[in-house]
């Protein structure tokens, strides 16, 4: 273990209180809203100026939550883990509650009142009228049998666009002073010459509306915070409460002078943008080391700041995005998603505006931090460069040895080359990092936007039958020929590529509809200020107002694509071990009478992830047509369309629309995910799962996602760490992305007993070799199962 | 062109060496020794292995060749595709066996090609080769890891099959030559840690201090008794229990006294 900070009781206490509390559905914000639309005010003025009065209507009127013992304070909901609902975008019904309600897993409490308010006003004023019914009510009847058929999925239905990150603004700026750089834009605009003069006024008038808003936010909890400390007891918490109370007096009216401001001040603007709407990934804090650092350096030689209250102050923090879920979806995917992850990704280390190692005292007090809280949010992941030291990486492999998944890895180098290719500059790139799960952006400058994931795998199964779906026996595309008729590979190739292109024009042209929607009916004026340049071009998020513009389409299942290719390539027309006919036989049974078939496939065929060419070049085929077929494409907010490689938890849900895959994967299992081998196909080892990765360009993606899998002896000492260490760095020189590592459980090892064909890359490190776990004798694996839960905490 | 038998290359060692490692398994080897872990290593000959798969219940039988006669260019292709790990780790190659020095044409060749490409070099050796052979070879690896079983030659015969002298005599030829030595010590229970042979190695391990960078300790573990059975070759060790740290703190110690650098496994 390395050297451990003493948490302190007031953040056990906090921590426990946010672990324990139970998630529940809150109709607060629900109700603030539909009274608001009652009022008919929506017939009275502009959409956007619309939206900014009811953003300082529920901010106005919503309970002002102070926990006890807090440092940092504000709650999206009532309390901890009473999560609002959005019925402008996305309508519960009572089943969708009554689902919430009961599930085993990921479930949300949904009271008696809830279900009340729900059934008397908020279902009868918003049925048919929320933004998901205008999204179905828009999409063709082709994008309608897509999307039921698991060819792709569609992130803004359920909720609104977001995926941005906020840069370093707000610790500068004070919500007055960017009324004062709104203003400035109201003197620039030219209403004899700019037909959309009159659009632009309006959404600045939004803008300022909801910065009032949001310093009259704080000023409730100051009120609330000094009535609180006139009866409190307790000297010490009554002092901290006057304090909290002029901190909120202070921020974000005004630029935050101290950390413990900083703080409070991304909070609150936290707060806004998830109340505003329900956007993608919530919000994040970016680069908090790089934010923080002056305020930390400032207060310790001021002496108003200490190492030990810089910890508490960050683990309250820690706390906070642990008391936000995400918000729970509708229809099918409520019964479906399983994480209350709502996906803010802090960043640490990378470089610094001038090109410079950005790696600080506060880098590795933050990691400490990290390591000490061990809670689901916020997720966190560390920029390696080239330029940062080792001791860095060391320091963070020793919390992902840990095994809970913590932090990830990103490549800087690559982010920059990444962004700097789409056409940002340098240190607009240099601000960037990741968010979400992978996926790069300019931090404060662009709005890049998941538009929904992309099954690579679905498009083959509906190209080896001809534009049928075989799950549903209807056809939902183009005749692209009868594979059974195809004498090389090449031809089966096109065909795919034609399928490919078809379903994704459908997904762009779908795009630009709910994009169109989102920027008419939906402007987000407080989140807009946030990011730049909105003030200055006078422009909704939501409508390109933006420095930079991207869409993502996200591919899933690079990997059983790759290996489906490589096996018809192989056994069909390199091999002739089988003609295709008897291969579209063995999918449609589910490999019933072809054992020896599917043993093949799995066993003797080449596959993705091993560095071999044979299967890697199918890879680099399928990826490059993915890319041609969306990168460059114009978006509705004068941006770009392009590519990341990432799956979050869809390669489940598409695996189980598709029937058997000619790799020998069987119907219904799950595909693989990212860009990471198919579950137990790599069998050379780590680096040449790496060296088959680094073969697709990284750069001219927006993100790729790799899984490792490791035992943690593989973390056992200073020696094997920096062995892991260098392993990073190899994959990073080679432009590779992203990779997280996957510090297996003896759960996992004892599923390997069972299954082990899933897991023939595994492995453990035996006295003083390693070697795959599938090759040990039971005996022996019991050892390593009874080591490894020694090993992990 | 002249060929190699190779039985296994690895890539992502980590206890082969210093660095991620490539390590290329060679087959053949002169010894006989009793804990051998890698058994399919012995014979200089490809040999046929039929391997059960149980895939849904039903059982497979795939047929394995251990063993390849590859060209030296077929090796380094190999060994070339992990350069950018051994280059971030201060990493390379490791041969290793079998016995590499049983082919020391092929090795010759394969270290000389390999040094021109400023890839990093560790023979894995028993030393047990002739004089001759030996000093083919001596200059070219980077370092030498050597191993050293019992020092009793009578005991280093019945249990290795081979008598020890040219070992002992081929690692002064190290030390007088000024190589990068790390000794390698298999630590198998009843044979090599009684109480004679540690104080036979003691002494040699004095003797020969000033030369070696350090002495690796290498305890006994089960792993090769499922080899054993799929390459049909008896286990006299198949029972022997395997050893816990606290077995080896002793010996640690006594050459720790020596004046030497003492490192649990490889």
């Amino acid at each position: 273990m390395s050297k451990m900070i003493n948490m302190t009781d007031r953040i056990k206490k906090l921590r426990d209180q946010s672990l324990q509390a139970i998630n529940c559905i809150s109709p607060e914000r629900a109700i603030l809203l539909t009274e608001f639309y009652q009022t008919g005010i929506d017939r009275e003025v502009s959409v956007t100026v619309m939206r900014a009065l009811a953003f300082e209507h529920i901010l106005k009127n919503k309970y002002i939550c102070i926990n006890d013992d807090e440092l940092i304070v504000g709650e999206r909901g009532p309390a901890p883990k009473a999560v609002p609902t959005y019925p402008e975008i996305c309508l519960h019904s009572m089943e969708d509650l009554e689902i919430l309600d009961t599930r085993p897993k990921v479930s949300f409490k949904v009271d008696d009142i809830t279900k009340l308010a729900y059934k008397e006003m908020i279902i009868p004023f918003w049925k048919g009228k929320s933004n998901r019914d205008r999204i179905m009510r828009a999409m063709t009847p082709e994008w309608i049998e897509a999307y039921h058929a698991g060819i792709f999925t569609e992130f803004q239905e359920q909720r609104a666009p977001g995926h941005t990150v906020c840069g370093g603004k707000i610790y500068n700026k004070g919500m007055l002073d960017l009324i004062e750089e709104i203003r400035e834009a109201e003197d620039h605009l030219d209403f004899f010459n700019d037909p959309k003069a009159y659009d632009k006024a309006e959404e600045l008038k939004a803008m300022k509306i909801t910065a009032n808003a949001l310093i009259g936010y704080a000023e409730r909890h100051a009120e609330k915070l000094s009535l609180i400390a006139k009866n409190e007891k307790k000297r010490g918490r009554k002092k901290e409460m006057e304090e909290l109370a002029t901190i909120c007096r202070n921020v974000p009216a005004h630029a935050p002078e101290t950390f413990h401001e900083a703080l409070q001040y991304y909070w609150f603007v936290h707060l806004g943008v998830i109340t505003e709407v329900n956007p993608w990934d919530s919000f994040n804090p970016g680069r908090l080391d790089q934010h923080l650092f002056p305020f930390y350096q400032k207060g310790l030689k001021e002496g108003t700041l200490t190492r030990e209250k810089a910890v508490e102050l960050l683990q309250a923090f820690w706390v906070k995005f642990n008391n936000h879920p995400s918000p729970p979806k509708v229809g099918v995917t409520a019964q479906e998603s399983n994480t209350y992850t709502d996906f803010t990704l802090i960043n640490l280390g990378g470089i610094k505006p001038d090109g410079m190692d950005a790696v600080n005292e506060l880098t590795y007090l933050i990691l400490d931090v990290i390591e000490e809280m061990r809670i689901l949010q916020p997720g966190t992941m560390v920029q390696v460069s080239k330029l940062n030291p080792d001791a860095f990486i060391h320091r963070a492999l020793k919390i992902t040895k840990t095994g809970f998944g913590q932090p990830s890895y990103f490549n800087t180098d690559t982010i920059i080359k990444e962004l700097t290719h789409q056409g940002k500059s340098l240190a607009d790139a240099r601000n960037g990092g990741c968010s979400g799960c992978v996926e790069t952006g300019a931090f404060g400058t662009e709005s890049y936007i998941l538009t929904g994931y992309f099954n690579l795998a679905k498009v083959l199964e509906i190209t080896m039958n001809n534009g049928k779906d075989p799950v549903t026996d209807k056809q939902i595309s183009l005749f692209t020929g009868d594979v059974a008729t195809f004498s090389t590979y090449e031809e089966l190739l096109d065909a795919y590529r034609k399928q490919l292109n078809y379903f994704i024009d459908i997904k762009i042209r779908g795009n630009n509809v709910i994009e169109h929607l989102f920027a008419t009916y939906l402007p987000v004026p407080f989140l807009s200020i946030l990011i730049d340049d909105c003030i200055m071009r006078a422009t909704d998020y939501n409508a390109g107002g933006a420095r930079y513009n991207t869409n993502y389409i996200q591919g899933v299942g690079l990997g059983s694509i790759t290996d489906s290719l490589t096996a018809i390539k192989y056994q069909v027309f390199d091999k002739h071990s089988v003609s295709m006919n008897d291969f579209l036989k063995a999918l449609t049974t589910n490999f019933k009478g072809y054992e020896q078939l599917r043993f093949e496939l799995i066993y003797t065929t080449p596959k993705w992830g091993n560095d071999d060419d044979y299967a890697d070049d199918n890879a680099r085929q399928v990826f490059e047509m993915f890319h041609s077929a969306v990168d460059g494409r114009p978006t509705v907010r004068g941006g770009t369309f392009r590519i990341n490689m990432l799956p979050t938890t869809s390669h489940v849900y598409f695996g189980s629309v598709i029937n058997a895959l000619p790799n020998g994967r069987k119907a219904k299992e799950p595909l693989s995910e990212g860009i990471s081998p198919v579950q137990g196909a790599d069998t050379t080892g780590p680096t040449a799962v790496l060296k088959s990765a680094a073969k697709i360009d990284h750069i001219r993606t927006g993100g790729t996602l790799l899984n490792m899998k490791f035992n943690p002896s593989f973390f056992e000492n200073d020696e094997s760490i920096s062995k892991i260490a260098s392993l990073i760095r190899g994959y990073f020189r080679m432009d590779g992305h992203h990779i997280q590592f996957n510090v297996v459980s003896a759960t996992t090892l004892r599923d390997a007993q069972k299954h082990p064909e899933k897991y023939r890359d595994l492995i453990v490190r035996v006295a003083g070799y390693s070697d795959y776990f599938n090759d040990l004798e039971a005996d022996l694996q019991n050892e390593i199962i009874k080591r490894t839960e020694q090993a992990t905490i | 062109m002249n060929k190699g038998l190779i039985f296994d290359i690895r890539r992502f060692t980590v206890h082969d060496g210093p660095g991620i490692r490539t390590t290329v398994f060679f087959k053949g080897c002169p010894l006989r020794c009793q804990w051998c872990h890698n058994p399919e290593s012995q014979v200089l000959d490809t040999e046929e292995t039929i391997k059960t798969i149980i895939l849904d219940n039903r059982t497979f039988r795939k047929k394995e060749i251990a063993g390849r006669w590859m060209t030296p260019n077929e090796v380094i292709q190999e060994i070339e595709k992990d350069r950018p790990f051994y280059d971030e780790s201060h990493g390379g190659v490791t041969f290793s066996g079998g016995e590499p020095l049983m082919q020391p044409d092929f090795l010759s060749d394969l270290l000389d090609r390999i040094k021109a490409k400023g890839i990093h070099t560790v023979l894995d050796t028993s030393g047990y080769t002739s004089r001759a052979n030996f000093l083919s070879v001596i200059d070219k690896p980077d370092l030498f890891h050597y191993d050293i079983k019992l020092i009793n030659n009578t005991d280093h015969q019945n249990y290795t099959g081979v008598s020890n002298r040219r070992i002992l005599e081929n690692l002064l030829l190290l030390c007088e030559n000024g190589k990068n030595v790390i000794l390698r010590f298999p630590v198998i229970p009843g044979i090599t840690d009684t109480r004679k042979n540690i104080d036979g190695v003691r002494e040699l391990v004095i003797k020969v201090k000033d030369h070696i960078h350090e002495i690796d300790l290498l305890p006994w573990h089960g792993l090769a008794n499922s080899k054993y059975k799929r390459f049909n070759k008896p286990n006299k060790l198949g029972k022997t229990r395997d050893l816990k740290k606290e077995d080896l703190a002793w010996i640690s110690e006594e050459f720790g006294e020596c004046g030497v650098k003492v490192k649990l496994g490889g």
